[in-house]
């Protein structure tokens, strides 16, 4: 045999990757928007208006998403079937609460006169988080589908079903952070 | 030691190669059960390859044909067209009492909007980089398939959805969208704007987001693989220049489709939920509409964000694959393989920060164009180092002047004519002048146009027996070669002097200006060089679907004496690409001339003393 071969195959888990690059792709989206938005802020017409309160429970929601899918995670690990369980049902809850928190900040926004099509300010704030919430849902598909794995297959957490999982995890807290981000945006940048 | 037969190479993967337990595991039997699995709903990357190319030809063909009916308007304006009637229907307005039939001036804007639209995303975009990534990155790297076949396959079926739809569109009572391949709002963001605008825009807009799904989840696939999967011993500094191109090009579409997709989705909303994010102060038959504080420069920065990495997207796969078929053909190594690695790299980075030259006439403030400019014209340098390294390679090389390489030696030419008008339309002040003319037309035409077509028929002759194990024809080859080479130029280069004139692009008509009226005769010239182009792809197309039954068979596995994995498969190809092992991987892919051997593939252990890497 021959042993010039020393260079090992960076062994990064190849569905991981995908995963990353896809975030990086969302990420572009959102910066597009971004700058799109400070573009038009700059050039005046701009209708300031404060955030509803629901934005702030929606943050807090995410953060605890995040939060109960990290142990989620762990209990996978340790083979606790039942708290893995109950931290999928809770997790997808607590998502599930996330979109009815964007709605209502949304009816709220329209009551105090920020609609959709009136002035720009209100139709990127719509936009950004209209787009972002697409992108919770996508994580609630995903997460649902854990659930149907957690219920109705016996439990398993070999190496190929902790990634998937993990997957999933890494997921939502893309979304999150992107939620973090896009309404600190929002909220601060004047 | 003589070159390596196709024995001695079968030994040296079944002894040396690296096995990675693949075909004790039966999943390859899916693929291969019926017809439905294995040639349409295929997963296997050597069927999604040729399913991008077979459907980039036939999109590749509608465009070119659109082409002809327009430039048919400009050439012979007096001519009647009453013979593509039953083809085009009421689009051709035919006079009653004389008979003579002339194009309905909305559908001259629907032909040059969907060529456009056709050519760029489903011809050069997915039917290039989609048919070769596909098909090289797995054979090139040694790696039994794509990182996600099932991501892959979806990759081509967004595709084919995004194709349909806009197929569909072209039937539209309304026509398809007419007003130019970049969708600018208003005429894009109104409804009411253009008979094209309404449904046709809708459904261009669908299209188009479907297709950016295609690309990004071919892309994704695309880094991961070339990340992930390649072979023992082929280090990132050992891959061909193929696989660099579509790797920097997967990561240029990752990174600029979604900001594209940024601009449809407000677009979408413009259109369909009353916003203004692109219209403003617009008066309709009198009437002001009911959008303020919109900015249609917006769409641009967004369109041209993506436009112009595009635009590399385009050009970097053709630039990967003529330099392997340059260095194959030549017998010699590619010259400075690092210098051309960075190159692409640098050309990537600077797509990036560019999109403005686009848009020195849209009213961006004439400072900042000016770093744009600079910007700009440093691109001519990793670009002029690509060429310095590909006419380099040339010299003194042992030329196989075979229909392959023609068309690679054809994209330098190309390549260069080119890119020096590049030079004059990236200036800010020169482009006062130049901009929205055929100077322009002509500029992009030859260098990312014809150029990237050229290097794609490099690769489909080059590739041909790989994909179908059997050759092309070469005589027929080389009349398409020349008929194109030829007729390419005939078109295009006249048009630098008609847009030096200052003869507008996307009109018409110019029976009214006086000023253009001693052009009438170059515009016939071009029209009748722009239908025998057509003919000679024609013969390209009967090539092709000829050879793939009757073609010359294909006898030894490696008939070009190339270096790369590829040529180590066995002829009849196979799920997983390798019978047995895996090939490792002991040098770089452009071991040709080597000590007293004529070359060396790249999983050929190394000799004492012999070094792998350049």
């Amino acid at each position: 045999m021959n042993t010039s071969i020393t260079n090992k195959r960076n062994k990064i888990h190849a569905q991981k990757f995908a995963l990353w690059a896809a975030m990086a792709s969302i990420s572009m989206m959102f910066a597009a928007f971004l700058s799109a938005y400070i573009v038009k802020q700059a050039s005046g017409n701009w209708l300031e208006f404060s955030m509803p309160i629901t934005f702030f429970v929606s943050t807090i929601l995410v953060l605890l998403v995040s939060l109960s899918l990290h142990v989620t995670k762990g209990y996978l690990r340790n083979s606790s079937a039942k708290y893995y369980k109950a931290g999928v049902v809770i997790s997808l809850i607590l998502a599930i609460l996330f979109i009815i928190s964007q709605y209502v900040s949304w009816n709220t926004l329209v009551e105090r006169g920020v609609d959709l099509k009136g002035n720009v300010s209100g139709s990127f704030l719509y936009l950004i988080t209209g787009i972002h919430v697409l992108h919770v849902l996508g994580g609630i598909v995903a997460l649902m589908i854990s659930a149907v794995y957690a219920f109705f297959f016996p439990f398993d957490n070999s190496a190929g079903k902790s990634q998937k999982f993990d997957l999933v995890v890494n997921y939502w807290h893309f979304v999150d952070g992107l939620w973090i981000v896009l309404f600190l945006f929002l909220m601060f940048y004047k | 030691m003589a070159n390596i037969t196709v024995h001695e190479d079968d030994v040296l993967i079944k002894d040396q190669g690296f096995d990675d337990h693949f075909h004790e595991h039966h999943h390859g039997d899916k693929y291969q059960t019926n017809f439905i699995f294995h040639y349409i709903f295929s997963m296997d990357h050597k069927i999604i390859a040729r399913q991008f190319l077979i459907t980039g030809m036939i999109w590749a063909i509608i465009g070119a044909a659109m082409s002809v009916i327009f430039r048919m308007q400009l050439g012979f304006p007096e001519e009647s067209l009453t013979w593509i009637k039953p083809l085009l229907g009421k689009w051709i307005e035919v006079d009653p009492t004389t008979g003579i039939g002339k194009l309905v001036p909305e559908f001259y804007y629907a032909l040059v909007t969907m060529h456009g639209t056709i050519i760029v995303f489903f011809v050069l975009t997915a039917g290039l980089s989609g048919t070769f990534s596909n098909l090289l990155i797995p054979l090139q790297l040694g790696a039994r398939d794509m990182a996600s076949p099932f991501l892959n396959m979806l990759s081509y079926w967004f595709f084919f959805l995004a194709g349909i739809i806009m197929f569909y569109s072209l039937f539209l009572s309304t026509g398809p969208f007419s007003g130019g391949w970049v969708a600018y709002p208003p005429l894009s963001a109104l409804p009411q704007a253009s008979s094209g605008s309404g449904t046709g825009m809708t459904l261009w807009l669908v299209s188009l987001t479907l297709f950016v799904v295609s690309v990004l989840l071919g892309g994704i696939n695309y880094i991961t693989t070339v990340l992930n999967l390649r072979t023992k011993g082929m280090t990132l500094w050992r891959m061909p220049l193929t696989i660099w191109a579509f790797f920097v090009t997967a990561i240029l579409g990752l990174l600029s489709f979604p900001v594209l997709a940024s601009g449809f989705f407000m677009l979408i909303f413009d259109r369909s939920l009353g916003t203004s994010f692109f219209l403003s102060e617009i008066f309709i038959e009198g009437q002001a509409l009911d959008r303020v504080g919109g900015s249609p420069i917006l769409f641009q920065h967004l369109f041209w964000f993506l436009g112009h990495p595009e635009v590399y997207i385009i050009i970097l796969p053709a630039m990967g694959l003529v330099s392997e078929v340059l260095s194959v053909h030549a017998r010699k190594p590619i010259f400075g393989y690092r210098a051309m690695v960075y190159s692409i790299m640098a050309i990537g980075f600077l797509s990036f920060i560019v999109w403005a030259h686009h848009m020195f006439m849209s009213g961006v403030n004439p400072f900042l164009s000016n770093f744009f400019v600079v910007f700009t014209l440093i691109i001519a340098v990793p670009s002029a180092v690509k060429v310095f390294n590909w006419i380099t390679t040339l010299y003194g090389g042992n030329l196989r002047l075979n229909t392959p390489m023609l068309f690679a030696i054809g994209f330098v030419s190309m390549f260069i004519s080119g890119g020096l008008t590049g030079i004059f339309l990236g200036n800010s002040a020169i482009d006062i002048q130049l901009h929205d003319t055929y100077f322009v037309v002509a500029h992009f035409h030859i260098v990312m146009g014809v150029a990237a077509f050229f290097g794609m028929f490099a690769g489909v002759y080059h590739w041909y027996p790989k994909m179908y194990g059997r050759f092309m024809n070469e005589t027929l080859g080389k009349i398409h070669f020349w008929g194109t080479m030829i007729s390419a130029y005939a078109i295009f280069w006249p048009m630098h002097y008609l847009g030096m004139a200052g003869v507008p692009r996307r009109y018409f008509s110019f029976e009214s200006f006086d000023a253009f009226r001693h052009f009438t005769d170059m515009n016939k010239f071009i029209t009748v060089f722009a239908i025998i182009a057509f003919a000679v792809q024609l013969v390209f197309v009967i090539n092709f679907f000829y050879s793939i039954w009757y073609g010359k068979k294909m006898k030894s596995k490696n008939p070009w004496g190339a270096t790369t994995l590829e040529w180590t498969t066995p002829i009849e190809p196979i799920h997983g690409n390798w019978p047995g092992n895996l090939p490792v991987v002991h040098r770089w892919p452009y071991d040709f001339s080597k000590d007293e051997r004529e070359f060396v593939q790249q999983h050929v252990p190394l000799r004492e003393g012999e070094v792998g890497d350049h």
